[in-house]
């Protein structure tokens, strides 16, 4: 059952150009169906994304901030997604202090061959945000009503 | 009521300085009443005589000033129990030379917090005297008022999470235990709360903050050369120029730079003059980080590797963490 009918979010996913990037592009050529409003940001690793991206994103008007990286062991650099796992860890922590629907973000583990597994991360993320409808939170934080 | 007294602590300087140990001190300078209390650079003990002051509103810590002294010879600086988990933590990262440093740990029986102390005796507190355990208030209109000194102590201090001086070349005193503290109480209540009702509490909470940066100022873990508060070309360097995003942000953004580096020291509640409870944005940082990576004291030992810089190969899913560190923890 859709709520929020006809609402269509803005979703930041940060994909790490050695693995869930070219994930999304096994996902294409197998011409599986991921949603439109997936803003697809190519970064050298998942640990390339600093917290503040996330926020500034959120600011900017996302709904929701996906991150992927490759599985732990996998990084091309050794061990980039390890430090990520870390910081975002304790930032999602940090929004679910603030108030802020822990829906909203997700970290996932994606290797190149996964096209499969990015598409149905993405139907899942953006089905999960839709029901949260639109993001003002991280906008209204420091307006008082 | 502080064990060590003024005295002492000016006999101590006046021999260090004359024997040539040291070349000047860092202490605490009264200001027009007992409470206004400056953090200066003392250089002789006739400048000490006359304006050095050790009383219960010393709680500026002197670490992140040993950064930026550059004088001759070595600087004497007087630590709390406390400010010695800043001073490891700089020492950590290689912020000062530990040689031109003499550090004498002093016991602190906690600060007393003047905000609480006005807002139950009124009007005109004109000065603040401790006798035992009592603080004695001298106010304009009220004459003098007795308060128990255990309830207006500063909020870190209630909750005091240490005693024991963890650096120093000389103790004066006797050294205390590291505490068993109830610090992370609060965090827990907010914890417990639902969402709505904690983005209410810090929207109000923040919407206060007058970018004052007063808090990142003060904080011995915001000491880098460059800020990225501090850029002039980012539009966010003060107030008038920053952009809502900043305002918002800022206070999330300046938590998370010193995760895992916080030694909890509490100068950013103290300074605040909004008195936003910052310390609650730091402390969610440290109880996370004990939950899913261990106890870990920024600054309780030069060297250790913070939870940050670091990792291990099962550590926690954000997916499973937000759960375990949130509200159904």
């Amino acid at each position: 059952m859709q709520v929020n009918e006809g609402f269509k979010p803005t979703i930041v996913a940060f994909c790490c150009n050695w693995c869930s990037y070219a994930g999304a592009d096994l996902a294409g050529n197998n011409r599986l169906n991921y949603p439109a409003e997936v803003k697809i940001i190519r970064v050298p690793c998942s640990c390339r994304v600093n917290p503040m991206f996330i926020l500034r994103a959120f600011q900017r008007g996302a709904d929701g901030v996906i991150i992927c990286g490759c599985h732990p062991g996998d990084c091309h650099y050794t061990s980039g997604n390890y430090y990520t796992r870390r910081r975002m860890s304790l930032l999602f922590s940090m929004l679910d202090y603030l108030g802020i629907e822990r829906e909203r973000t997700r970290l996932e583990w994606v290797s190149a061959a996964e096209g499969a597994k990015f598409a149905a991360t993405m139907n899942d993320f953006v089905e999960q945000v839709t029901k949260l409808g639109e993001n003002k939170r991280l906008e209204d934080l420091r307006c008082k009503q | 009521m502080q064990t060590v007294t003024k005295e002492m602590l000016i006999a101590k300087a006046a021999e260090l300085l004359d024997n040539g140990s040291v070349t000047r001190v860092f202490g605490w300078q009264k200001g027009e009443f007992d409470y206004d209390v400056t953090p200066a650079l003392f250089h002789s003990a006739a400048e000490m005589e006359k304006d050095f002051v050790w009383n219960d509103f010393c709680g500026a810590n002197f670490s992140k000033y040993l950064i930026k002294d550059k004088g001759e010879g070595k600087v004497l600086v007087f630590l709390k129990p406390c400010d010695t988990y800043s001073f490891n933590q700089l020492l950590t990262e290689h912020r000062f030379d530990r040689e031109k440093v003499y550090a004498v740990g002093i016991p602190c029986d906690g600060m007393a917090d003047i905000r609480l102390i006005k807002e139950e005796a009124g009007e005109g507190v004109t000065g603040v005297d401790t006798e035992g355990d009592e603080l004695v208030v001298h106010t304009l209109y009220d004459g003098d008022i007795r308060l128990n000194r255990g309830d207006f102590l500063a909020e870190r201090c209630k909750v005091c999470k240490s005693k024991k001086h963890v650096a120093y070349d000389e103790l004066m005193g006797d050294d205390g235990e590291i505490a068993d503290s109830a610090r992370f109480d609060e965090v827990a209540k907010l914890e417990a709360m639902s969402a709505d009702e904690r983005f209410a509490f810090w929207q109000n909470e923040l919407s206060r903050c007058i970018r004052c940066n007063a808090c990142r100022d003060v904080c011995p873990a915001c000491s880098c050369e460059k800020c990225v508060f501090g850029n002039p070309k980012s539009g966010v360097e003060n107030k008038a120029a920053s952009d809502s995003f900043e305002e918002k942000m800022f206070h999330i953004i300046r938590a998370f730079h010193v995760a895992g580096r916080c030694t909890d020291c509490g100068e950013c509640s103290r300074v605040c003059p909004q008195h936003i409870p910052l310390h609650l944005l730091n402390r969610k940082f440290i109880k996370d980080i004990d939950t899913f990576y261990g106890e870990y004291q920024a600054g309780a030992e030069v060297g250790s590797r913070a939870p940050l810089v670091d990792y291990t190969e099962g550590d926690i899913e954000p997916s499973k963490a937000v759960e375990r560190g949130g509200a159904n923890a």
